[in-house]
């Protein structure tokens, strides 16, 4: 049907190569194509092609590939191999990050936290997302699909607005109960807060460890001083000119990719384990795994807390990271709910490896595409200001000028992204609901299915890795 | 359990009360709940407080004229979401899928109608021909005559109101039917959940291509309306149109120059505050509405489309083997579901004063909840719904503050769907 379709084919004609060694190709052979496109983008765009603006750019293109990705892989738990509609994802994502946050802020802080170290921070906020996870779904999924996904869509704005709310801004747990046993009280009052739109400052968070290799005072490195680690690497790319900032966030990227690895591995064992055939029956067809004697309420809810707590640690982060957080945050937008399943619908759910792949292609196509695009066609075109208002950018067209509708695009590239986005998700459900990746099937039994001769029967016993097949 | 026997004792036979708690728990924990907020209610207009030892437990202090305005700015509300959320329910129950993009239909209804509001009241004071861009885009450009330059309310420009208002049918319903021959008539046949995730890729395009045309500021649009006062003056009863009347009046006496018609009815002594105030914004939207809501039942009711309409949503295979033309239904059903949401978004803008892109995907969620506590798929019960959203959102600023409120909305929706999935009109369809 389309060339992705002839791609899938080709590789399945390799069939002796393992199956794990030609996703790896298919993933690499993806990333390199757009590298191989940005590197181009970076050369004609304005800053000019340097081996500089070429890392710091691809350094972007792989960091927002790699969050995505991560997302995707947690949703591909629920909506792929559970056919789980949530669309609260943005919610539990602030879970983890405000649970995380909460814990590791310092009492001095402001708003104050607890003040406990990282790993506890990033525990708690996984265990937090996993648990409010828990709360959503111990009722919710008994509803049908579209009720659910309008229970966790509201969940995440009830999340949204309550983090928002001045009410929680700073308060004082136990602060009423002062209850003392031989003088000591049992319950003491413990100042936290969620600084509502003022936001936290999160001191010690994720990037902290990268930036030590490099830094001796890692939290302000103008302060301290290169480590000898950080002294090598840094003058050598600095040297090469590289920027020291993209070089601590290339190094956060691989971070990244290292909790990518992780994820996919852990959704492969998942889905391969006899958990997973019972998560994929109920995908399939829920009454039927119930009259196998499956507890489906139980594997659901088990499931759905995975998921949360992978989205609060993707939250943890993506945002966390940063070294502040607000309710307004894009991270958190309902909005980012949506480009996350963009992104699996692309790469197509069910599929651990689409799930990469949608994510890649979601975060430099339609993420990062546009804005180079608009970039590159504003410096090629010397479109000059853009009009300040749709009228203004409208009236020269009659007059056969569509120069200021073009500034007023590329000023507003943005918006015309979000269009963008719709119209592909429209474009998607018409033409290809199973996404890149998501008709391949997968062998569902635990036994290697390869009969005397050596041949592996491949339709017997394989269950459909995703809407099914065309 | 005690709960809910404590709200049961006035029903008189305990045992009744305790069948109720075994057979259907959650039925009496909502009653018991219910009972409790009632209960508190009244407590609080007593201003009689319950403590059980440092805690206050129930009551309050609320002003009886505090409690009316929040009853009738629920009705304003909850009449503008139960009109949007009719074309929801209806697209459920006919198209069988959750329309994710019904609010940017809302939306643009509003911008397309207050587009034409504006351009009329441009050329009644005479600024039409220099700021037709400005004027259309309702202000998106940046220099312009103001809201107040152009002052538009129900009273002084009447016209203006009511060609948008029709527009904002109009082009809605245009829109809809265009969305649907390119969105979701290629895909009758496919499953609900994949008509959802398409109507949030309409709902994308749709909200930022307005954003893109009319820009992302919130505008300001009318000039503030006429407003009718009931008031308290010093133990009668008095209609004003302007609180300083009121307040004149409660210290000196009745004004000469001022509007101001005491009501006969008793003396309540001493008696003086500012008891409810209705603007005629207010009043417009909840005429019109309920004009609406009419004229719906009676084309429901009483028509032949209705009757297909009802036929088509009960059982559609059934509908089109009695020769019912469902794809006319289907198209029927974009009509009145769109032209409705177009008019809600225009009245809703007209209530608020205010208008931005966002407006029908905010209240995407809390129409959303009203259909599906009224039962998604049933009209009346779409407007119930409304009412009880729209009151509960309201009322409940008694208990929480404000910025919880609309997380208020949203919390009783889930508990609705726990409880009870089929909502309130739950099993109807359509009728």
């Amino acid at each position: 049907m389309s060339a992705a379709d002839t791609l899938a084919d080709r590789f399945d004609r390799f069939e002796d190569t393992p199956r794990w060694l030609l996703d790896v190709g298919l993933i690499a052979a993806t990333m390199g194509s757009i590298y191989l496109l940005f590197t181009i983008f970076t050369f004609v765009g304005p800053a000019g092609g340097t081996f500089g603006t070429v890392v710091a750019n691809l350094q972007t293109i792989t960091f927002w590939t790699a969050l995505y990705a991560m997302m995707v892989l947690a949703l591909n738990l629920h909506w792929g191999y559970t056919g789980l509609f949530n669309i609260g994802v943005a919610g539990f994502m602030a879970i983890g990050v405000y649970a995380f946050a909460v814990l590791t802020v310092p009492p001095t802080g402001s708003p104050p936290g607890l003040g406990l170290p990282l790993w506890v921070g990033i525990i708690g906020g996984m265990l937090a997302a996993a648990l409010v996870g828990a709360v959503t779904a111990l009722p919710a999924l008994r509803l049908r699909a579209d009720y659910l996904a309008i229970v966790t869509v509201a969940l995440s704005e009830i999340i949204r607005l309550t983090l928002l709310s001045t009410k929680f801004e700073s308060f004082t747990l136990f602060a009423n109960l002062d209850y003392e046993v031989r003088g000591v009280e049992i319950l003491p009052d413990v100042a936290l807060g969620t600084g509502a739109g003022r936001g936290m400052n999160i001191p010690v968070n994720p990037s902290i460890p990268v930036k030590s290799i490099f830094y001796t005072n890692p939290s302000n490195p103008a302060a301290g001083e290169r480590t000898a680690v950080g002294e090598v690497v840094l003058g050598a790319f600095v040297n090469a000119g590289v920027r020291e900032t993209v070089v601590v966030s290339l190094a956060y990227t691989l971070l990244l990719i290292g909790v990518v690895a992780l994820f996919y591995w852990l959704l492969v064992r998942v889905g391969n384990s006899p958990f997973g055939r019972v998560l994929k029956a109920i995908r399939e067809d829920e009454l039927v795994a119930n009259s196998l004697g499956k507890d489906t309420r139980m594997f659901k809810i088990k499931v759905f807390m995975l998921g949360c707590a992978l989205m609060g640690l993707g939250g943890i982060l993506w945002e966390a990271q940063r070294g502040f957080t607000d309710p307004t945050s894009t991270t958190f937008r309902p909005i980012q709910t949506f480009y996350i399943f963009v992104a699996l619908i692309i790469g197509g759910a069910g599929s651990n490896t689409g799930s990469v792949l949608g994510g890649a292609l979601f975060a430099s196509l339609l993420f990062q595409g546009p804005l180079f695009v608009s970039r590159i066609l504003s410096h090629l075109l010397n479109l000059g200001d853009t009009p300040s208002s749709f009228a203004a950018a409208i009236g020269p067209v009659f007059a056969l000028e569509v120069g200021p509708l073009l500034a007023y695009a590329a000023g507003n590239i943005e918006e015309l992204r979000f269009v963008l986005l719709g119209v592909v998700l429209v474009y998607l459900m018409q033409n290809r609901p199973q996404g890149l990746l998501g008709h391949r099937k997968e062998v569902a039994a635990s036994v290697p299915l390869i009969d005397r001769d050596g041949n592996r029967p491949r339709d017997a016993a394989a269950a459909d890795g995703g809407e099914g097949d065309e | 359990m005690t709960n809910a026997c404590m709200s049961g004792v006035d029903t008189g036979s305990l045992a009744s009360v305790r069948s109720v708690v075994v057979e259907r728990p959650k039925l009496a924990l909502v009653g018991a709940l219910g009972g409790l907020v009632v209960l508190d209610l009244l407590f609080r207009l007593a201003g009689f407080r319950l403590f059980v030892g440092p805690v206050g437990l129930l009551g309050g202090e609320l002003a009886f004229e505090r409690l009316l305005t929040l009853l009738w700015d629920g009705i304003v509300v909850g009449l503008g979401i139960g009109l949007a959320g009719i074309g929801l329910s209806m697209t459920y129950s006919i198209l069988r899928f959750a329309n994710f993009a019904h609010g940017d239909y809302i939306t643009s209804g509003a911008f397309a109608g207050w587009a034409v509001a504006w351009l009329i009241a441009g050329f009644n004071t005479g600024n039409l021909s220099d700021n037709v861009g400005y004027l259309a885009l309702v202000g998106g450009a940046p220099e312009g005559p103001s809201s107040s330059d152009l002052g538009i309310n129900v009273l002084g420009t009447p016209l203006a109101i009511l060609a948008g208002l029709v527009v904002a049918g109009v082009a809605t319903v245009a829109l809809a039917l265009v969305l649907d021959r390119v969105v979701y008539r290629p895909m009758r046949d496919a499953e609900g959940i994949s008509l959802l995730i398409a109507s949030i890729g309409v709902a994308l395009a749709l909200r930022y291509l307005i954003n893109f045309v009319f820009g992302a500021s919130n505008r300001g649009l009318t000039a503030g309306g006429e407003r009718l006062i009931l008031g308290g003056v010093n133990g009668k009863i008095a209609l004003v149109n302007k609180r300083s009347t009121l307040i004149v009046a409660q210290n000196d006496g009745p004004p000469a120059d001022a509007f101001y018609v005491e009501l006969p009815v008793v003396d309540l002594g001493a008696y003086s505050a500012e008891i409810i105030s209705v603007t005629s914004v207010e009043v417009t939207l909840v005429v019109t509405s309920l004009l609406l809501m009419y004229g719906l039942h009676l084309l429901l009711q009483r028509t032949k489309l209705g009757t297909a309409m009802r036929a088509t949503a009960d059982n559609q295979d059934l509908a089109r083997v009695t020769g019912i033309p469902t794809e006319r239904v289907v198209r029927a059903t974009w009509v009145v579901g769109g032209g409705l949401a177009g008019a809600s978004g225009f009245l809703l803008a007209l209530e608020r004063g205010t208008l931005s892109f966002n407006l029908g995907w905010v209240l995407l969620l809390l129409i959303f909840a009203a259909v599906i506590l009224g039962g998604i798929g049933s009209v009346y019960g779409a407007i119930v719904g409304g009412v009880l959203i729209g009151l509960t959102s309201s009322v409940s600023l008694v208990w929480i503050p404000s910025s919880l409120s609309t997380a208020a909305a949203f919390a009783i929706m889930i508990f609705v769907l726990l409880l009870k999935p089929d909502g309130l009109f739950g099993g109807v369809r359509t009728a």
